[in-house]
């Protein structure tokens, strides 16, 4: 029987859990990442609810596992450019871009980046911290290779550099590399895309940019993380001090007719583990949820509310707050909000405020989509499908979808969808004739 | 034979979460200086693939024969570490795994010193063990390509399904007589409003069409034994009991719905009834004017902590359609939270919204109270958390949005697979996040509302992840345990039973062997292709007759006595 061959699009938790079933059943997988690693957004996670697993613990081994496995072809920093054909004999073109840094030779030791003198805002850290122009995209990255941005490195702006090359004792840098098209044939198509975060600056009530001691929820994330920008430790922008009490806001941009209408899933959740997470770093820290329905429907999920309540100085209020503004002598946000269970309206004053910001369909989704001929809906998930028995269909017979390219789920939701859609895929390649054994 | 040994040590600074309170460049340099180590570093992530990288040109330029890695948890480590010598051509049981994260810096934050001296410790403790390991060879077991599926509601209908047309054989067993599980009482689904019966009539029927595919009703498991790629199970149908050999098992034994007895007049006022009472006998939509429904009966409280994860979604269901047949009725629900989770359910809730249907929300220590006269309700009386006061509803019908709860044999069903049910009494899964349709025991899987409650799309999902990980051992053909397995003496055991009764992957059972002064006597053996290589039988021997390879006692004898 020769081997069947899968293209998977997108790297993250999803697409990674589906590539690792898919090639145990013994297919060939080709896993299309556009990021210079795979691992997605749960690689930008510290901990995860409700078990308060190190996110990289737990999906470091994965990503390894697809780097090792003898049927997956890692294909990072590369993007679909057209899947023509039918369900069983889809011909596919990838584009791998350029690193202009040599896969085969780049030992990862990182003496390049000590070196490169341009720094450029770390996208990975959301903004928070700073990387070089060639870098690798965080320190766990598959596969570890490090990558030129041509946007900011001197060489390709023209000016005189090349001190990566002569620092690199692989010589493993490549200024002349091109980009390469590549042609696969493949049985079927996984769209597994995820998610991107929604930009909170038109929410100009809540200050994001204008008041320095306002973050994202993502922001956050990355300053809690041990491997993140601070080291784990929480400091507040305006002053670089450690916080004593913390706010949430939740649904910025979300379940917001203006902005987004539809509810992200994963925030409530979110924000209790990261004030969770807070608590547990500095004892003393307590923190206020400001929220509409407290969406914890998650298995344990109402076990871990109740535990952060009484364990980890957790205040919820039900309330949509109104405004932020600063004072300006302490650079402390200031909340105005009305308490609905009191009918009261109040000001309370934070050491640093979160907002949980809307989550939406991959930036890159739409033009994904065109290239591959699915149809998405209004918010660019991918189109709910018209069989009830396989959510997973989308609008092209072959291809399916699976984790937040759908709709907003967490990562068991994720997980479950992929294995779900390998399934399916599973299905589709076995009807495929006689290529069956 | 005596080749010299050649140790290699690896400690993981795994960014700061050792690094930042162990010493590591400390800790490699101790390193050096024990017997038999060759080479040792400090890496930022030793999992990384330049840690990786570096251990596999480690034991190739220096001929190393045994690896230590001071990093995380074998749990999620283990298997990646050994690959990883298995590629640079050394045998895989030749590696022993030190945790200087949970075992030192996690429980010894803000004491780095006494932290070093630890990891140091346990450094030793595991060079003087790998010095001891002996190269071992897997074991590998034929798989049979079929699948027992336990429940025929959707979930189980759909892996069945999934699984015969990947071209496995797949035996369904339903204790009903019928198929389609809770589904059938259901009479119309969130959010399209067709007919249950549209979605699982085509299931039913294309499973049993499927050839690939037998289905038994009114039956039930009675009995399990073996291991992934050859269970033999005993079912029970038509009053007389038949075999089955299947290599893989899918537990989608659904879920009943919580019946309030005695709550909000439940039992005692005929129009009050749980949103599946009303689905299974309403018939007409249109002949209820005022309507209240309330929200967590059962869930969210003292008895049950859980979120139903659904169950509004059905309230807003049925409020939307007696709102839909007769737009003059008043329908109000009473809730703590609408849980209208991601895309589709936030608009439903706002269609809800705009066909009028009233939303009022009550808090757990002020609940609503249902009162009328006779076998009638006909009020209720709420705490208006916004306006804060009370109202009153009058209701011709009270709907109560009851959880779905454990299955009742799921706890015999636990004993006879020893498969983990959870404190809620649904059936416990390995890993919340990363293996949720999966069992610690191999071969079997969960599926729906067997694992929690979960909605048809849910279910649909989760019964297709459970069909995909079972066929992967039937894709391959066959499945190759570990070879750390324990090992009985059957000349010191002394039949006590007890490894029997302690073993949770059911590897231990007795053999037949001969006896000097009888002819046969009974005694403890191990099946290695079940046995995960745990060490609880051979703690609990008295006679000591259970070896445990890769954790015998010589060499835990030698890692205390690295101890001065």
């Amino acid at each position: 029987m020769a081997q069947k061959s899968v293209l998977i699009l997108g790297g993250g938790i999803a697409g990674i859990q589906s590539a690792i079933d898919l090639a145990n059943m013994g297919n060939r997988v080709y896993l299309v990442e556009k990021k210079p690693s795979i691992g997605g957004r749960m690689a930008q996670l510290d901990k995860t609810f409700p078990t308060n697993d190190c996110a990289m613990c737990i999906l470091a081994p994965k990503m390894i596992e697809c780097a090792n496995h003898e049927n997956i072809t890692l294909l990072t920093y590369s993007e679909v450019l057209e899947v023509e054909g039918d369900p069983g004999r889809f011909k596919v073109k990838v584009l791998k871009k350029a690193r202009y840094v040599e896969e085969d030779k780049c030992v990862g030791c990182g003496e390049c980046a000590e070196k490169c003198p341009t720094k450029v805002e770390d996208e990975f850290n959301a903004g928070l911290g700073q990387r070089k122009a060639i870098y690798k995209y965080f320190p766990q990255a598959v596969p570890s290779t490090y990558v030129i941005d041509p946007e900011h490195c001197r060489i390709f702006k023209g000016k005189k550099c090349g001190i990566c090359q002569k620092t690199c004792k692989a010589r493993a840098i490549n200024y002349e590399q091109k980009d390469q098209e590549l042609t696969l044939e493949v049985g079927a198509v996984i769209m597994a895309t995820g998610f991107d975060l929604y930009d909170v600056r038109p929410l100009t009530e809540y200050g994001w940019g204008t008041i320095k001691n306002v973050l994202t929820a993502m922001q956050f994330e990355r300053m809690i993380c041990a491997s993140g920008p601070t080291h784990g430790h929480l400091k507040r922008p305006s002053d670089g001090k450690e916080p004593k009490n913390l706010a949430f806001i939740q649904c910025v941009g979300s379940r917001d007719v203006r902005h987004k209408r539809y509810c992200s899933a994963v925030c409530c959740m979110h924000a209790t583990k990261e004030a969770v997470l807070a608590h547990e770093h500095y004892p003393a820290l307590s923190s206020t949820i400001f929220f509409m329905d407290m969406r914890a429907v998650g298995k344990g999920f109402q076990d871990y509310i109740q535990r952060a309540k009484t364990e980890y100085a957790v205040e919820y209020i039900r309330a949509r707050p109104g405004r932020i503004t600063e004072n300006e002598a302490s650079g402390n946000p200031v909340i105005h909000f009305e308490d609905t269970t009191t009918r009261q309206l109040m000001s309370r004053e934070y050491d640093m405020v979160i907002l949980s910001q809307a989550l939406v369909p991959s930036e890159s989704n739409a033009a994904v989509a065109e290239k591959i001929g699915v149809g998405l809906d209004d918010f660019g998930f991918v189109s709910p499908s018209e069989d009830p028995l396989n959510p997973f269909a989308t609008t092209r017979g072959g291809i399916v979808a699976c984790g937040f390219c759908q709709s907003p789920m967490d990562v068991p939701d994720s997980v479950v969808r992929a294995s779900a859609a390998a399934s399916k895929v599973a299905e589709i390649l076995a009807s495929n004739g006689s290529e069956r054994a | 034979m005596s080749k010299a040994i050649r140790v290699g040590v690896f400690v993981c600074h795994c960014g700061s979460n050792i690094g930042g309170i162990v010493n590591v460049p400390d800790v490699v340099e101790y390193a050096k200086t024990l017997p038999w180590v060759e080479w040792a570093e400090g890496n930022l992530y030793t999992c990384s693939e330049d840690g990786l990288s570096s251990i596999r040109n480690k034991i190739d330029e220096l001929h190393l024969n045994r690896v230590v890695v001071a990093s995380c948890t074998p749990r999620t480590h283990e298997t990646l570490f050994r690959k990883n010598c298995e590629r640079a051509g050394l045998n895989k049981y030749l590696f022993e795994f030190v945790n200087l994260r949970e075992h030192c810096s996690w429980v010894h934050m803000g004491k780095s010193d006494e932290a070093t001296l630890k990891a140091k410790d346990l450094v030793r403790m595991g060079v003087a063990k790998v010095s001891l390991l002996k190269p071992q060879e897997d074991l590998a077991t034929e798989v049979t390509r079929s699948t027992l599926v336990l429940g025929g509601g959707v979930s189980g209908l759909t892996a069945a399904l999934a699984l015969a047309n990947q071209g496995y054989l797949v035996e369904v067993v339903e204790k009903e007589d019928e198929l389609g599980g809770l589904l059938r009482f259901v009479n119309r689904v969130f959010p399209t409003h067709r007919s249950s019966a549209e979605l699982l009539n085509p299931l039913i029927d294309a499973v049993l069409a499927h050839r690939n595919i037998r289905v038994h009703l009114g039956s039930e498991l009675v009995e399990v034994k073996g291991f992934v790629g050859n269970f033999s199970a005993v079912i029970r149908e038509n009053g007389g009991s038949r075999d089955l050999n299947v290599g893989t098992i899918i537990v989608a034994v659904g879920a009943q719905a919580h019946k309030p007895e005695g709550a909000f007049g439940y039992g005692r006022f005929e129009n009050v009834m749980t949103q599946l009472d009303f689905e299974t006998q309403c018939g007409r939509y249109d002949r209820f004017k005022r309507v209240v429904m309330i929200n967590c009966v059962g869930a969210r409280d003292e008895e049950r902590s859980y979120c139903g994860r659904f169950c509004c979604i059905v309230a807003l269901k049925n409020a939307l359609l007696v709102k839909e047949a007769n737009p003059q009725a008043e329908v109000t629900i009473l809730q703590r939270d609408v849980m209208a989770v991601g895309r589709l359910y936030e608009d439903y809730y706002r269609r809800a919204l705009e066909k009028g249907v009233r939303f009022v929300r009550y808090r757990k220590a002020e609940p609503p109270r249902v009162e009328g006269a006779g076998t009638r309700a006909e009020k209720v009386r709420v705490l208006h958390t916004l306006m804060g006061k009370e109202i009153e509803l009058d209701a011709d019908l009270v709907l109560l949005t009851t959880p779905l709860v454990p299955a009742e044999d799921n706890a015999a069903l636990s004993r006879m697979m020893k498969i983990p049910l959870g404190m809620d009494g649904f059936f416990l899964e390995a890993h919340q996040k990363l293996r949720p349709v999966e069992f610690p025991a191999d071969g079997i899987f969960v599926a729906g509302c067997a694992r929690y409650p979960a909605e048809i799309t849910e279910s649909i999902g989760q019964a297709l992840a459970a069909a995909a990980k079972a066929a992967i051992p039937m894709a391959r053909g066959k499945v190759v345990s570990e070879a750390f397995v324990a090992e009985v003496d059957p000349g010191l055991c002394s039949a006590c039973g007890r490894c029997v009764s302690v073993c949770p992957f059911g590897a231990v059972d007795w053999a037949e062997v001969p006896a000097p002064d009888r002819k046969k006597r009974s005694v403890a053996r191990v099946n290695p292709a079940e046995c995960k290589g745990c060490g609880l039988c051979a703690s609990s021997c008295l006679s000591g007759a259970i070896r445990l390879s890769g954790f015998t006692d010589e060499q835990i004898f030698a890692m205390i006595a690295t101890q001065r």
